[in-house]
């Protein structure tokens, strides 16, 4: 196993064992801020060898893929989950949305395999990040004359997730390979170390939500492993109709299966405040992180190949 | 010297509500406030502050009787249904109340 993966587990037992170990804020907040970095810088640098005829296609299949899945959650939410109508919003946001810190462990996995992949694919964050919010607040709120999009859209482009990831997109587009050479001894060489680190304390974190798992039943638990596997079919499909690598599609599969816990929880917050959430947080950092990292990554990565041989 | 008694206003609650909040009071007439990351536990349970979801601050602000009220209304109103949050009062005695 991946010894980032055993960071994982070894934060959630140490969680679980009640030890006092916690990173300071401020560190966790540099962590995240040096891996979305990152991840746009890697990205900003392929983008800057594809023309816009690729980009422009693949994008809008991306945008309407991330309206599409948080439309396809909140009825099964709705009726199977029977949730109000507010906390079914924001679960189906958490889920049509995507999680960084996955996306971070299937690009670490593809690296440890030497699977290849388009790199560009760390656009397909960005763009998967913002629509299911945009649903989530409609479906929770209804399109009324009152509602603030002015504030909704502050919040959604400039959260903290969505404007480091354009800040290196652009700036690995402009500088190009040679021009991130000279910071590649952060960003590239200890991306690794530093993602290890990142889930020490996301095993912390999702110690913390195992607790909430008894009280909210096994519907939130069946509905946490099998909405990111349902996703995952989709997103191999959309990968494969874009003519995506296998790895590309695995990568796209795992953006599909992943659940926010950074951007959507805090748009949620300020736009929906009448959802609960703590449901939503259970099920994306208490079951599906944790899925989608142990057996989620490498099983998209076996379903895309096998599904991409058939078509292939 | 020139002393003098304010209120001594403090808001506790999640981070996530900063800059709507300081829009509400700057809106309502403070003339300044204070900002500190903490962390605890309440009715809402355990705000460990680790991370952007369980994070929470506190606000400070030294104002009047007159805006101290008119805050603590209008805060209670508009989010103690739906956030974690708790507001109190002191007296202080400040040096100089014209700043404040």
């Amino acid at each position: 196993m991946d010894p980032i993966i055993l960071f994982f587990l070894f934060g959630v037992l140490a969680g679980i064992a009640r030890s006092p170990l916690r990173l300071p804020s401020q560190i966790y907040d540099f962590i995240t801020l040096v891996l979305l970095v990152a991840i746009g810088l890697k990205g900003g640098v392929e983008l800057s060898k594809l023309p816009f005829s690729t980009l422009l296609p693949q994008s809008a299949a991306i945008i309407l893929m991330g309206f599409l899945l948080p439309l396809a959650a909140y009825p099964v939410l709705l009726s199977l989950g029977k949730f109000q109508r507010a906390d079914a919003a924001s679960i189906a946001a958490h889920y049509g949305s995507v999680s960084v810190g996955t996306f971070a462990v299937a690009i670490a996995y593809m690296g440890a395999n030497n699977i290849a992949y388009e790199e560009h694919v760390a656009l397909f964050v960005v763009l998967l990040e913002i629509p299911a919010i945009l649903v989530g607040i409609v479906l929770a709120k209804g399109l009324t004359k009152d509602t603030q999009w002015g504030k909704i859209a502050n919040e959604v482009f400039l959260g903290k997730g969505v404007i480091l990831l354009v800040g290196g997109l652009l700036i690995g587009w402009i500088s190009g390979p040679e021009g991130v050479e000279s910071i590649a001894p952060l960003f590239v060489d200890l991306f690794k170390g530093v993602l290890a680190l990142f889930l020490l304390e996301m095993g912390l974190i999702t110690s913390t939500h195992l607790g909430s798992l008894k009280r909210y039943g096994v519907f939130l638990i069946c509905f946490g492993i099998t909405a990111p596997l349902v996703f995952s079919i989709v997103g191999i499909f959309v990968g494969l109709a874009l003519d995506l690598s296998v790895g590309g599609t695995a990568i796209l599969a795992t953006l599909a299966a992943s659940a926010s816990y950074i951007a959507v929880p805090a748009a949620m917050r300020i736009s929906v405040p009448e959802a609960n959430p703590t449901l939503s947080l259970t099920a994306s950092l208490g079951i599906t992180f944790p899925f989608n990292i142990v057996i989620g990554i490498p099983l998209y990565y076996y379903l895309s190949t096998y599904i991409y041989g058939i078509f292939n | 010297m020139n002393k003098s008694m304010q209120q001594l206003l403090t808001i506790i609650t999640e981070s996530v509500l900063e800059t709507s909040l300081i829009k509400d009071i700057e809106r309502l007439g403070a003339k300044g406030h204070t900002i500190m990351d903490v962390r605890g536990k309440g009715s809402k349970g355990l705000r460990s502050g680790g991370w952007d979801a369980s994070a929470n601050i506190r606000i400070e602000v030294i104002c009047g009787d007159t805006v101290a009220e008119s805050i603590s209304t209008y805060l209670q109103e508009k989010y103690y249904n739906d956030y974690a949050m708790v507001i109190y009062t002191s007296e202080v005695s400040v040096l100089r109340p014209e700043k404040f």
